[in-house]
C-alpha cells in the first residue's frame, strides 16, 4: 500500500451549495484515485509553524481523474471552514493528504441494494456514492433519506433532483426539522425508527446502508436499522460529531 | 481577488469550538497512516483488554483533550493514546494487541 503523503492541491471552481456551505474543486497533479466514501486531509500552516488539520469528506465520484470536489460547511467559530469560505479564492494551493479511508467506502462493484443515510453535510461523501452509481450506468436500486433543517439548507438539492428523475433506480426522501415551505409533503421530523422502517422496506434485507452525519444521527441510524433487522457487517457508519469545524 | 499572502491571512483565523463527542477511527485516518505507513483504516486490530478484533475505521475516537484517544468499540478500553507536540509524537500502543496491515490483493 502507498504511504499517505501531503501534496498540493489548486483551488479551481468555488461552488456554493447553500448559504453556509460551499464545494471546493481541488486539482490534485499526483492523484492516485479514490474510492466514494473516502476523505482527505487538509492542513493549514501559518508562517510562525502553527498548523491545523482537518478531514473532509470527497464529494466527487472517482470517475474524474486529477481532481476532487470536497464540500465544506461554514462553521462560526471554527478555524479551518471560515478560512475556507472567506479567505481561499481560485489559484490558492493547499496541503491535502489521502485518499483516507478503507472501511466506509462504497463501489458499484459491491452492489446493492444501497440505502444512504444522511444528516446535514454528512450527505457529502454518500453523494460521491451517488454521482458514482449514476456514472456507472448499473441501476442499483437505491434511496438517500436526507434530513435538513430547511429547504435552504439542502446541500446538492438540484442535482439530487436530478438524479432522481433519471428514474434509474434512485430516488431521494427529505425530511426537514425545523422549518417547511407551503405545501411540503415530506418527513418534518428527525430521522427515526419509522422512518427508517419506509425507507428501508422496498430495498429489502439484503441492503447494504451507509450513514453519516451528527455523531447523535448515526446512532440513531444504526441502532434503528438492526432492529429492523439489518446485519450490522452491512450498516457502516462515519460520525462527525456535534458539527465539524 | 485577496492579494494578501496565504499566512496573514491564515494567522487570522484561530479559535477552534472544543469538539467532544465520539467520532469513527476514520477521522483519524491520516494520522493513523501517517504512524502505521498506510492506511489502516479498513484493517483488524485486537484491543488488548477483551481481545474483540475491530477495524481500525470503527473504533471510538476522542479528540477532546490534548490528545486523540482511541478506544475499543466492544468494551470501551483505551487501545491507542497519540500526542502531537511540536518536538514529536507520542503514541501509546499498550491497549491494542495487533493491527493487521494487509497488503492489496
Amino acid at each position: 500500500m502507498a504511504p499517505i503523503t501531503w501534496q498540493l492541491g489548486t483551488v479551481g471552481t468555488i461552488r456554493d451549495e447553500t448559504p453556509t456551505v460551499r464545494s471546493f474543486t481541488l486539482a490534485l497533479p499526483g492523484w492516485s484515485g479514490h474510492r466514494p466514501g473516502q476523505h482527505v486531509d487538509l492542513r493549514l500552516t501559518a508562517e510562525d509553524g502553527y498548523s491545523v488539520e482537518r478531514s473532509y469528506s470527497i464529494a466527487s465520484e472517482p470517475e474524474r481523474s486529477g481532481e476532487v470536489d470536497i464540500t465544506v460547511e461554514r462553521i462560526d467559530g471554527g478555524e479551518v471552514s471560515p478560512f475556507l469560505h472567506e479567505v481561499v479564492v481560485p489559484g490558492d494551493r493547499l496541503e491535502i493528504r489521502g485518499p483516507i479511508g478503507g472501511y466506509f467506502v462504497w463501489e458499484a462493484a459491491l452492489g446493492g441494494p444501497l440505502l444512504l443515510v444522511a444528516g446535514g453535510s454528512g450527505v457529502v461523501p454518500l453523494m460521491a456514492m451517488a454521482r458514482h452509481r449514476a456514472r456507472s450506468g448499473m441501476s442499483i436500486p437505491a434511496r438517500l433519506l436526507f434530513s435538513s433543517r430547511t429547504s435552504d439548507e439542502i446541500i446538492y438539492r438540484d442535482e439530487l433532483d436530478q438524479l432522481a428523475a433519471a428514474s434509474d433506480g434512485f430516488d431521494v426522501i427529505h425530511t426537514l426539522t425545523r422549518e417547511q415551505p407551503l405545501g411540503w409533503t415530506g418527513f418534518t421530523r428527525r430521522i427515526d425508527e419509522a422512518m427508517l422502517a419506509d425507507a428501508l422496506e422496498p430495498l429489502g434485507s439484503a441492503t447494504r446502508a451507509y450513514a453519516c452525519g451528527p455523531t447523535a444521527l448515526v446512532e440513531v441510524v444504526a441502532n434503528g436499522l438492526v432492529r429492523l433487522g439489518l446485519p450490522p457487517d452491512r450498516i457502516r457508519t462515519e460520525r462527525f460529531g456535534p458539527t465539524g469545524t | 481577488m485577496d492579494e494578501r499572502p496565504m499566512d496573514v491571512r491564515l494567522a487570522e483565523m484561530r479559535d477552534d469550538p472544543a469538539i467532544d463527542l465520539v467520532l469513527d477511527g476514520s477521522a483519524v485516518g491520516g494520522m493513523l497512516g501517517a504512524i502505521f505507513g498506510s492506511d489502516v483504516t479498513g484493517m483488524p486490530g485486537e484491543c488488548a483488554s477483551c481481545h474483540t478484533v475491530s477495524l481500525m475505521g470503527t473504533m471510538r475516537v476522542y479528540l477532546r483533550g490534548p490528545g486523540t484517544v482511541i478506544r475499543c468499540p466492544a468494551c470501551s478500553q483505551v487501545v491507542l493514546r497519540i500526542a502531537e507536540t511540536p518536538r514529536g509524537s507520542m503514541i501509546d500502543l499498550r491497549g491494542i494487541a495487533f493491527v493487521r496491515i494487509e497488503h492489496p490483493s
